[in-house]
């Protein structure tokens, strides 16, 4: 791994500040999946401007929303009480997230500002309808996630929370890489307030993608046997030494059954 | 190169390191820790768990400027006044270890999951929580068994 100068500031402004000032400078949060990729040699940046001297962590429930502090840990997400109640699909999604070590130095923040093509969080954002708050704007997910690793976030903008709507019920089915414990195919259904049904799926494509006709039919009914005959088409999706094309796509569709059938 | 200091096993340490320096790079080659063993390098096996202010991490994806003025246990920590810790007892009682590659972090991310998960605990809760160690040895069977009576102890 390459050297780089180590800062930490206090402030969310001083942070963009010292971002701006840098010669190729990257954000760290829990480092979990930066650090393993400057070891791999994949970045090696100038500067790292650590987060974690912001102190912004916790879970807020309002009574319309949860509101989650970027700098949240997974293990403080899936631990919170609160969030139980109010979004139990959520809280179980963040307990999933790789292995106990992973949920005590990953947050939220980093895993939605890097949008891995299997990252959890990215369908709950999605299916949710959830609003991603920076230190400059609010974006609507919809807008936020842009493609593979991509995101609308700028150089010097830093994600700072994330607002989740509490729906009716949601649900999220998994089918983990055993190795890795990444997303083969995740999908997070929801059913929100005003009725309409959101399916988001991870682990299958280029990124985090909603699937129309399974929403049509959930809307009608919210149950498993819905999606009898309803698949996406395997011809954009990922094909790798784990699973073909063709079995992500079949595995979509017995995940989002199996995630309606959790919902809560 | 910055100074920086921490607690590590209850003691007071201090040393010099790099922006770059991981937390185990610390522990092995500054402090001689080398209990702490590196098993991969794409941050999945576990070998390398210690407690970072009271949580079970990965040392091998922890920067260790950024552990300044933490408590950090490692496996040397665990046994007091000469007598090994109820997990480590329980591992050597159970045969959960053959090489004893993987067995410090197994020993760390033990003790961890149960000062989260309670004394008491099923098969299926201590193979859930053993998913980020990886032992290339025992089949886990052992493995589970002494985690089983080492949380019974402990
Ligand atoms: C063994 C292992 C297993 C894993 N399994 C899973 C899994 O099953 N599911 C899953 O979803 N993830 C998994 N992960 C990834 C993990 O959840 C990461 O914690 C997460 O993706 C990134 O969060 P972080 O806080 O560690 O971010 P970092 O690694 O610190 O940062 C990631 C990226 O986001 C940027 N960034 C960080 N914070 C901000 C911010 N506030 N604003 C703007 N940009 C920011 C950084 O510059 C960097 O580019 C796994 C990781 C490992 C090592
Ligand atoms: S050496 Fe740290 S996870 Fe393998
Ligand atoms: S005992 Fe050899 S790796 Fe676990």
């Amino acid at each position: 791994m390459e050297n780089f100068n180590y800062i930490r500031p206090a402030k969310v402004a001083d942070a963009a500040k010292a971002m701006k000032k840098a010669k190729d400078g990257k954000f760290m949060s829990g480092g979990m999946t930066l650090l393993p990729t400057m070891k791999q040699g994949l970045a090696s940046p100038s500067d790292i401007i650590d987060l974690s001297g912001l102190k912004n962590s916790g879970v807020k429930v309002g009574s319309k929303s949860v509101t989650i502090q970027a700098g949240t840990i997974h293990a403080d997400v899936a631990g919170s009480k609160d969030l139980k109640k109010a979004i139990p699909g959520l809280a179980k999604l963040a307990g999933g997230i790789g292995d106990p070590h992973v949920r005590h130095k990953g947050t939220i923040g980093g895993s939605v500002a890097n949008n891995d093509p299997a990252a959890d969080y990215p369908s709950a954002c999605l299916a949710l309808g959830a609003t991603i708050h920076t230190s400059d704007r609010k974006l609507a997910a919809d807008k936020f996630f842009t493609g593979m690793f991509s995101t609308a976030l700028k150089d010097t903008e830093i994600v700072t929370a994330v607002e989740f709507p509490i729906p009716k019920k949601c649900g999220y089915a998994k089918f983990p890489n055993p190795a890795s414990l990444y997303a083969m195919v995740g999908v997070f259904v929801a059913q929100l307030a005003d009725g309409s049904v959101r399916v988001a799926v991870t682990g299958a494509g280029a990124g985090v993608f909603r699937v129309p006709e399974m929403e049509a039919a959930l809307s009608k009914k919210f149950a498993a046997s819905s999606l009898d005959g309803i698949a996406v088409k395997s011809k954009n999706l990922n094909s790798d030494m784990h699973a073909s094309a063709e079995y992500r796509a079949h595995l979509i569709t017995v995940m989002a059954k199996r995630a309606v059938d959790a919902a809560k | 190169m910055p100074a920086i200091t921490m607690k590590v096993n209850g003691q007071a340490v201090c040393g010099d390191v790099e922006g770059r320096t991981l937390l185990v790079e610390f522990l092995r080659d500054k402090l001689g820790l080398t209990g702490t063993h590196v098993g991969c390098d794409t941050s999945q096996c576990g070998a390398c768990v210690v407690h970072v202010d009271g949580k079970a991490v990965k040392s091998c994806t922890t920067l260790a400027i950024a552990c300044a003025d933490s408590e950090v246990t490692t496996i040397e920590g665990l046994a007091k006044n000469g007598k090994l810790h109820p997990m480590q007892e329980a591992f050597r009682e159970h045969h959960g270890l053959q090489c004893g590659f993987c067995t410090p972090g197994m020993i760390m991310s033990a003790v961890d999951l149960v000062k989260r998960n309670g004394k008491k605990l099923d098969d299926e809760t201590i193979r859930h929580e053993l998913e980020g160690n990886i032992c290339r040895c025992t089949g886990y069977q052992n493995i589970v068994a002494a985690v089983k009576a080492g949380a019974a102890n402990m």
